[in-house]
């Protein structure tokens, strides 16, 4: 009888995905959803609160970042969406499903519909690669040569054709998580789990790999979820990013949002690394008050994503003596987001005034302080 | 000499009889059980507590007597099983009762050395839980739990010496006869020769076996 329940249902959840991921590749429509989610370790010296009250949206079709340091709850948190770890409180929905309730039976069935890669890759040292592809498949009682068909398949996605007889042992790291993500893939999954999937390798296989990652997002039009603590991951390849503390939910939004203008001190803190600190030189002759009325003000001018940089209208909006320092502005999901640190001539009278016009052309202004002019 | 060379081989034939088949019973039997030891206990897969603290005892108890007296121990039960306390077979019974748990025990330490993220990886792609214990657990411990059945073998060609003693036959029962209750060196140093031989052998057999298993390093 329960059989023939998920028989029926599955065509009715899957249908919206694979129709047309090309059409309308981030969709309104939400696929994970928590509720309330709570998890709760009974340590030896007493009880541990992993998660408390996350709420959290994830759109179908995007790749959705979890950052935070280690010990916030990312891992936790990305393991209730297969049951890896089941939350104390709270649900976990997929397709507005709860899967709390599921049995070992229909939990079987969850997984396949969702792919899972990790840090260490987790590969059987005693099977070949294409053996440890295969392996989804032969416990799921795929006839052979279907296996076969699959894995040769998923052996070229991921660019390691070559490799089918080889041990995971024979592997560099950036080949072993290939492998991993090839036997994520072997069950054509809705959602994609990455659980520090790059954290193990150096800048240029990660590189390779996130690729590897957004390609298989556009082509097979799959959720997929990550956990880091590296915000260049985020930066690189997600669409929306929550940040989590202690285990709760401390900013969450598009990720040219919290990029641009992060609210939280975590935030700050993890964005840090990507940050250029003042030049040295200007910090040696930076004051903090202005000491002679000719002086020259030392302005941070901020793009948060919020509108397109126009140069000759800022200049023009400065003034005639403003001197470049030091700028870095990128592109996040086509949004400029960024900083310029210029010295203008602003005479003590008229500052208000120079702030004023600034802030008609970028999203913020600071005045970091003062340098005698030359 | 030729009468020696005769004794010696049916010697040597009894050992690696009673050997061989209490070893494959222990193989048999000791799998199994170590797969229990280690999926029952605290995290397992089949996590089963007061199951997992009883076999453990049962085990450690067996393992804790020493053979002679275990054999000594067993014999009404041997005879309930082969019908005799003498002899090959009867030594088969007491041999494979102290292999089973000893080798449990070894073939435990490789199960539980594998790496848990293989087991959280293989929920992760859907195996059932005998999935994991027949597609994870078992081809990933394999190198070690042939060297623990190796070790078990040289421990039972050890034991076997000490049934032969009593009246199993074997190359003990040569040794002791011959070399102990006649003080004949010549037959002693043979056997000892030959059982140097053996076990050399077996181990020799096994650690090749064990690395040709291993994938671990390229």
């Amino acid at each position: 009888m329960r059989v023939a329940n998920i028989a029926l249902q599955q065509p009715a959840v899957r249908q919206p995905e694979p129709a047309a991921p090309a059409a309308e590749p981030k969709g309104r429509d939400i696929h994970l959803r928590f509720v309330g989610v709570g998890k709760t370790y009974q340590a030896a010296n007493g009880p541990v609160r992993a998660l408390r009250g996350i709420d959290l949206e994830v759109r179908r079709g995007e790749i959705f970042g979890i950052i935070g340091r280690s010990g916030a709850g990312k891992s936790s948190l990305l393991r209730t969406i297969n049951r890896l770890e089941r939350p104390t409180e709270g649900q976990v929905l997929i397709d507005g499903e709860d899967i709390g309730a599921y049995d070992e039976e229909r939990l079987v069935l969850l997984r396949r519909r969702v792919g899972m890669i990790f840090q260490h890759f987790n590969l059987m040292s005693a099977k070949t690669v294409g053996q440890n592809v295969e392996l989804p498949l032969r416990v799921a009682g795929v006839p052979r040569w279907e296996r076969q068909r699959k894995v040769a398949e998923l052996l070229r996605l991921v660019g390691l054709e070559g490799k089918r007889d080889a041990y995971p042992a024979q592997l560099s790291g950036g080949q072993k998580q290939r492998v991993g993500i090839a036997r994520a893939l072997v069950h054509d999954p809705e959602i994609l789990l990455c659980d520090e999937a790059t954290s193990a390798l150096d800048p240029e296989t990660t590189q390779s790999i996130l690729a590897l990652l957004r390609e298989i997002n556009r082509r097979l039009g799959l959720t997929i979820v990550l956990i880091t603590h590296e915000m260049a991951v985020i930066r690189e390849i997600c669409d929306s990013v929550v940040v989590l503390e202690r285990g709760e939910v401390v900013e969450q939004g598009p990720v040219w949002r919290v990029f641009g203008d992060p609210r939280h001190a975590v935030t700050r803190t993890l964005l840090s690394p990507l940050q250029q600190a003042l030049p040295e030189e200007l910090l040696l002759k930076l004051q903090a008050q202005r000491q002679r009325p000719d002086d020259r003000v030392v302005l941070e001018l901020r793009y948060t994503g919020e509108r397109e940089p126009d140069l000759a209208a800022l200049i023009g909006g400065l003034g005639t003596e403003v001197t470049l320092l030091a700028s870095s502005i990128e592109r996040i999901q086509g949004r400029a987001l960024g900083r310029l640190l210029v010295t203008v001539r602003g005479p003590a009278r008229s500052q208000d005034n120079l702030l004023q016009r600034a802030r008609a052309h970028v999203d913020r202004v600071e005045v970091l302080g003062y340098v005698a002019a030359d | 000499m030729s009468l020696l060379i005769e004794r010696l081989w049916q010697g040597l034939l009894d050992t690696l009889t009673m050997v061989g088949v209490s070893a494959a019973i222990a193989l048999a039997a000791g799998i199994p059980l170590a797969v229990l030891l280690v999926t029952t206990g605290r995290g397992g897969i089949f996590e089963a507590p007061r199951l997992n603290a009883v076999v453990g005892t049962i085990v450690n108890l067996f393992r804790s007597i020493p053979f002679l007296i275990l054999m000594v121990a067993l014999i009404p039960f041997t005879r309930l099983i082969v019908g005799t306390t003498y002899g090959v077979w009867a030594a088969v019974v007491p041999l494979t009762i102290a292999a089973t748990p000893f080798f449990a025990r070894i073939a435990e330490v490789s199960l539980r050395e594998v790496d848990h993220g293989l087991i959280e990886a293989a929920q992760a792609m859907g195996c059932r839980r005998w999935h994991i214990v027949w597609h994870v657990l078992l081809p990933e411990a394999l190198p070690g739990i042939v060297g623990g059945f190796t070790i078990t073998i040289v421990t039972m060609i050890n034991s076997s010496a000490m049934a032969g003693a009593i009246g199993a036959g074997g190359l003990g029962d040569l040794a002791y006869r011959y070399g102990y209750q006649r003080f004949d060196t010549q037959v002693m140093v043979t056997v000892i020769v030959v059982l140097v031989a053996l076990v050399s052998l077996i181990q020799l057999g096994g650690d090749r076996l064990a690395k040709r298993l291993n994938k671990r390093a390229s």
